[in-house]
């Protein structure tokens, strides 16, 4: 039920955001986001944005892999 | 991350069979998302035989006991009330019924996307009676505690919560409490995370030598989490780690923690397969009480049971596999369930089912 996608900001209005996934739009509440910006990349569940996401991180640049790899 | 990356699977798993100690290791991931990763993805299939990976309770829809589902049909029966539920809620049976099966005898039973929606319903339906079931855990409370912030400025007085949310810390130590399972590590749930950050899960290697990782929800991820925690199991320092980091920072979502307890405050929760967990639900808060929809409407129901032969709360608390269940496939199916765990798109039961091999 926590399940949650990824969509990019579109416009921005007050606390409602447009989105787009898919293909298509949505209205999403970013109330509980109040630094989104137009063109970031968030993360909503059930609609509304939980969280921002960092499009650029890979998973090998992160630091867990290079724990995990050993090779820190 | 969407295209799935053979080159990097294949790399983890040759790390995850050179670093599995020996003996048995099990590590339970909460969330039914990562089930369903686990289950679709062949998961189980790529580790060492003495991993083993299994599910807590990580589904808001199944851990909602049947008392809480036969208050909720007692609520839609109400006079000109509308009862709005996430989807996944209203095929779950309480002790007689679904939500459904309130809808097929007159009840108006309305499916949601988001709490905002039962908010509009209530806007455009001001002779009606608006009630919102409002289950999940710390990633769905703080939008439910932003509509009733709403409702409270638009003074919009049809619409009420009917509050079942819980929180996931408190039923890991819960859970480790009970002490019927060996967990030797958890993957913890990554949008539950992205709300509560970090620190609420560093009771897990502090106080019961337990590590855990913050996992996304791309196989790739699962098992990058599965394998720093078999890095921890054999002989690392025991602590948790952010795999998610991506979207989860350490702090969490400071915004949506404070909308969630302006609004709600911890209370005892039941879980269906665990029973009473101290401070592990919400609950609306005396300056908001008249959205609560206990409190506008004196409805209470009398001792629910769980459906007879129902191992749903063995399989919640990791007890035993769903295919161990003597209903599962046989009188407990997707189309016919017996136990929440079958219906809900994230249960475990309905995972299994789905993936399971054709006999």
């Amino acid at each position: 039920m926590c399940l949650a996608v990824p969509a990019k900001v579109e416009s921005i209005e007050g606390k409602t955001a447009v989105i787009e996934f898919g293909g298509g739009k949505r209205a999403i509440s970013i109330a509980m986001l109040p630094d989104c910006q137009i063109g970031d990349y968030v993360i909503v569940h059930a609609g509304y944005a939980i969280s921002k996401m960092d499009e650029e991180e890979a998973l090998e640049e992160i630091e867990l892999w290079k724990e995990v790899m050993d090779n820190i | 991350m969407s295209k799935v990356n053979l080159e990097r699977i294949n790399k983890l798993r040759d790390r995850i069979c050179a670093i599995t100690p020996q003996g048995s290791v099990v590590l339970m991931e909460v969330c039914g998302t990562h089930t369903a990763t686990i289950a679709r993805s062949g998961i189980r299939q790529m580790l060492p035989k003495n991993v083993r990976l299994i599910s807590g309770p990580g589904c808001p829809v199944c851990v909602t006991s049947a008392a809480d589902i036969d208050l909720a049909i007692e609520f839609s029966k109400l006079p000109g009330a509308i009862l709005t539920s996430f989807g996944d809620m209203i095929r779950v049976p309480g002790a007689s019924a679904s939500l459904s099966q309130a809808r097929a005898r007159g009840s108006d039973v309305r499916v949601v996307y988001s709490v905002y929606d039962a908010l509009s319903i209530a806007e455009a339906n001001p002779q009606k009676q608006v009630v919102f079931e409002s289950v999940g855990f710390e990633t769905t409370a703080p939008s439910v505690a932003d509509a009733i912030m709403e409702a409270k400025a638009r003074r919009l007085d049809n619409f009420s919560v009917l509050c079942m949310n819980k929180t996931v810390p408190e039923a890991l130590r819960a859970l480790l409490d009970m002490g019927e399972v060996k967990i030797d590590g958890f993957i913890l749930p990554g949008h539950v995370s992205a709300i509560i950050g970090m620190k609420p899960y560093e009771f897990l290697p502090a106080e019961y030598g337990i590590g855990g990782v913050i996992s996304g929800f791309e196989a790739e991820d699962v098992l990058l989490s599965v394998a720093a925690l078999l890095k921890q199991v054999s002989g690392g320092v025991k602590k948790i780690e952010n795999q998610y980091s991506r979207v989860v920072k350490y702090e969490g979502n400071k915004a949506a923690v404070a909308a969630m307890y302006e609004v709600f405050e911890p209370c005892d929760a039941f879980w269906r397969g665990i029973g009473l967990i101290p401070g592990s639900g919400l609950r609306i808060k005396y300056a908001y009480c008249e959205y609560d929809a206990q409190k506008r409407f004196d409805i209470k129901v009398s001792d629910s049971k769980e459906p007879p032969g129902c191992r749903c709360g063995d399989v919640l608390r990791g007890v035993i596999e769903p295919g161990e269940c003597p209903l599962f496939g046989r009188a407990c199916t997707p189309d016919n369930p017996v136990g929440p765990c079958m219906v809900s798109s994230e249960g475990s039961c309905g995972i299994w089912y789905k993936e399971r091999k054709p006999a």
